[in-house]
């Protein structure tokens, strides 16, 4: 119809709405929609309850450390002193190793680095509530499931110098890590794709009859795939062993949570749909988290099936060494975070407990920090991306099959002749 | 020896394979109670049992998502896609992920599935049920492409796909499953009953990959084709009088380049048939690659007979179809002087 010719019209125009974060460059840090109840105040559920008996638990937050450090409310855990500051190693081990990379991809030792910083616990506390032989499917945000595993730093840096010791022969973008001994998957940059092919895993662990979960992690921005949808779709219709693991940092690159659907639901809400228990826990709470995944590790060993967990955080650091977070968000977010920083937290409960001191900590941090320099002139003495050596030119043939079929093996030979 | 159409042939296989290694787990959209639509996983759920051959939701991304996590774990799935024209939501499943896992993991993981599909054209399915997407995987390092012409291959080479360490993506010419078709839409349908093809043993045998049949032997031209164009490139031969040499390459990646080289070295002639749209088909590739291995024994120029590069038009099925007739106005083409 010709818009002259239109009845005039009593209801407003359509409004296209564009999701727009609480704060850009140049205004203040706005944390106010993020609303959460204190430590100890959300009620821990029987690992028993469905999904629809537990909704409230896919928008509480549930916390365990108070702001002076005592660990409080139902959700706290049984674990010792001395495992707490194993993790409390493996998170300032996870945080050295990224800050000396970080500074190795700028002497152009390697093209690509990506920190964790400010997310060390989801990674840490998970790995220790986990048995070492469960199977993980992560993102490129979980180093430190492979530190706290003990996984040694050399080898994942030689996969970052892409050097003559890479087991990924030089394929991979840096950090994209694999490692079958530490049950550790492959990890790709097609986001999302390890979320579905987990539940696959999971699916075979319980045919075979094994004891082993799958745990599987996804940023927020990558909930908005297919694949998220087709693994809360499996993972409830076969009743998985696996724990789905959403870790909401806040930022997708340079898109806010908002534009991957977090302003209209809680990302733990989702799988309220699925019929899947879902959990939303702070993710900078090392005993919350620890906590959450052992019960959701509980649900998944005793046939009760899949558990989504939300863990809030906040990405302290760029995206990668490509970005710069200055241009989309202002500068002094993250320290207004009102979750803290991890290490941090965990440090104060154990001071707290008296099992920790200031002294303690400091010398903790050189003894890390001294075990990376250490490991990284050691994988440097193999190689480095700017000056090599790589592995030889000739293995980029190999393990595209098994057997190498003639087409490759010719166009190997051409490469060969090559000067 | 028992006689079994194509249909029947593939489940033999999947029976054979499930009794054979507890590892193998056959799932996909209505294969479990019910059989499959095209009855290929029929009886294979009560035989075997539900955890074995199961039925999945309406996800095609899902469902090989699932397969890649199984072959982690160290299973052989084989996931059925009800028709080739839904793969495409699992493109990033099989491509980046299947295809690419052993080589990005330095060879410590990898998913050897199998994907089975029916394929192409013949059955009045319009465009999204009659499509021939063969040429897209071939074109991806690290899977291989399967499509067998007949219930004797179709049984070997599914057993072999099945142990395969790589991922293999099987497709099955749906217009195959019940009787050969050669293109003859309006004579009779002739039963697999009647073709010695038809034999199957009932146990375990394999046909291996990458392994083309020289179905008819010829010295005048060799004609390249593979799935229901075998049966086609025959036909038209008996029609024509030429004498052409068959092949079926059973197994496009990886390629039995030495049957055809041989062949068109000894014909000087060749005609590549094939039922998928023609840019960029795999036909352009079979072509190159016999230019580059025969030039100098090359007596016409290379002929591709194909489907046109539209979409399946339903009420056209025959018009698009590149039936014996086509087929045979290329072989005389390339034949005159």
């Amino acid at each position: 119809m010709n818009p002259e010719n239109r009845e005039p019209l009593l209801q407003p125009a359509l409004k296209l709405h564009i999701p727009e974060p609480s704060a850009r460059p140049g205004s203040a840090p706005d944390f106010t929609h993020l609303s959460f109840a204190a430590a100890g105040a959300v009620r821990r559920p029987q690992v028993s309850e469905t999904a629809r008996q537990m909704q409230d638990l896919a928008f509480d937050l549930i916390r365990v450390l108070d702001d002076t450090g005592k660990a409080v409310g139902p959700w706290r855990p049984d674990i010792s002193a001395e495992r707490l500051k194993h993790g409390l190693r493996a998170m300032l081990l996870t945080r050295a190793f990224d800050e000396r990379l970080l500074v190795s991809q700028r002497q152009g030792k390697t093209s690509f680095y990506m920190q964790c910083t400010g997310e060390e616990a989801v990674a840490v506390a998970q790995a220790a509530a986990l048995d070492s032989t469960d199977m993980l499917f992560p993102t490129y945000r979980q180093q430190g499931l492979l530190i706290a595993r003990g996984w040694s730093l050399v080898d994942m840096m030689c996969q970052v110098f892409s050097n003559s010791h890479d087991r990924m022969k030089g394929r991979q973008l840096p950090v994209f890590y694999s490692s079958k001994d530490a049950n550790f998957f492959s990890i790709s940059g097609n986001l999302g794709t390890q979320f579905s092919q987990a539940v696959g895993w999971a699916m075979a662990s319980a045919y075979k009859r094994d004891h082993r979960i799958a745990s599987a992690w996804i940023g927020d921005g990558a909930t908005a795939e297919g694949d998220f949808h087709y693994a809360l779709t499996s993972a409830a219709v076969y009743r998985a062993p696996i724990i789905l693991n959403v870790v909401n940092n806040q930022w997708a690159i340079s898109s806010y949570q908002g534009i991957a659907g977090g302003d209209e639901a809680t990302f733990a809400a989702r799988g309220i749909g699925y019929g899947i228990p879902a959990l939303r826990v702070d993710g900078n709470d090392f005993l919350a988290v620890y906590a959450v995944t052992r019960w959701a590790a509980e649900r998944a060993r005793t046939n009760l099936g899949p558990t989504l967990v939300e863990l809030v955080t906040y990405r302290a650091a760029p995206h990668s060494t490509s970005d710069d977070p200055s241009k989309y968000r202002p500068s002094n977010e993250s320290a207004s975070w009102p979750l803290g920083d991890p290490v941090e937290r965990l440090k104060k409960h154990l001071i707290h407990e008296n099992a920790w001191s200031e002294e303690a900590h400091v010398a903790l941090d050189q003894e890390v920090k001294e075990e990376v320099r250490v490991a990284a002139k050691e994988a440097e003495s193999y190689g480095t991306l700017g000056k090599g050596p790589k592995p030889d030119r000739s293995t980029i043939f190999e393990d595209v099959f098994k057997e190498m079929p003639w087409h490759l093996r010719q166009q190997r030979d051409e490469l060969e002749s090559e000067q | 020896m028992t006689t079994m159409n194509m249909a029947q042939a593939l489940n033999s296989a999947m029976d054979t394979m499930l009794a054979r290694d507890p590892n193998v787990v056959i799932f996909g959209e209505d294969v479990g109670y019910f059989g499959g639509v095209f009855r290929c996983t029929a009886d294979l759920q009560q035989k075997h049992g539900v955890d074995r051959v199961f039925d999945t939701p309406v996800a095609e991304g899902g469902i090989l998502a699932m397969a890649v996590g199984m072959g982690v774990y160290g299973l052989r799935p084989v996931a059925e896609i009800q028709f080739a024209d839904y793969i495409y939501p699992a493109i990033d499943q099989l491509v980046s992920e299947a295809a690419r896992l052993r080589y990005r993991s330095g060879g410590e993981f990898s998913a050897p599935l199998t994907v089975r599909a029916p394929s192409g054209g013949g059955i009045f399915g319009g465009q999204t049920h009659s499509q021939s997407p063969e040429a897209l995987f071939t074109h991806v390092c690290g899977l291989k492409t399967v499509i067998p012409s007949n219930p004797y291959d179709a049984k070997g080479l599914l057993i072999s796909a099945i142990e395969d360490d790589d991922p293999v993506v099987f497709f099955e010419p749906k217009r195959l499953y019940n009787g050969p078709f050669d293109g003859h839409h309006e004579r009779p349908v002739q039963p697999w009953a009647k073709y010695p093809a038809s034999e199957v043993p009932e146990g375990y045998y394999s046909v291996p990959l990458g392994k083309a049949a020289i179905v008819r032997r010829g010295s005048d031209v060799t004609v390249v084709a593979y799935g229901t164009m075998v049966h086609v490139a025959v036909a038209a031969a008996e029609m024509t009088g030429i004498d052409a040499e068959v092949i079926d390459l059973r197994t496009l990646v990886p390629l039995d380049i030495d049957t055809i080289v041989a062949s068109v070295k000894k014909t000087g002639r060749c005609v590549i048939v094939h039922e998928a749209t023609r840019t960029s088909g795999f036909g352009a590739e079979l072509s190159a690659l016999i230019q580059e291995n025969c030039f100098y024994h090359l007596e016409s120029k290379i002929e591709r007979v194909t489907g046109w590069d539209t979409p399946y038009p339903l009420a056209f099925e025959w018009d698009y179809f590149p039936g014996p007739d086509r087929v045979a106005k290329a072989l005389r083409r390339t034949m005159e002087p």
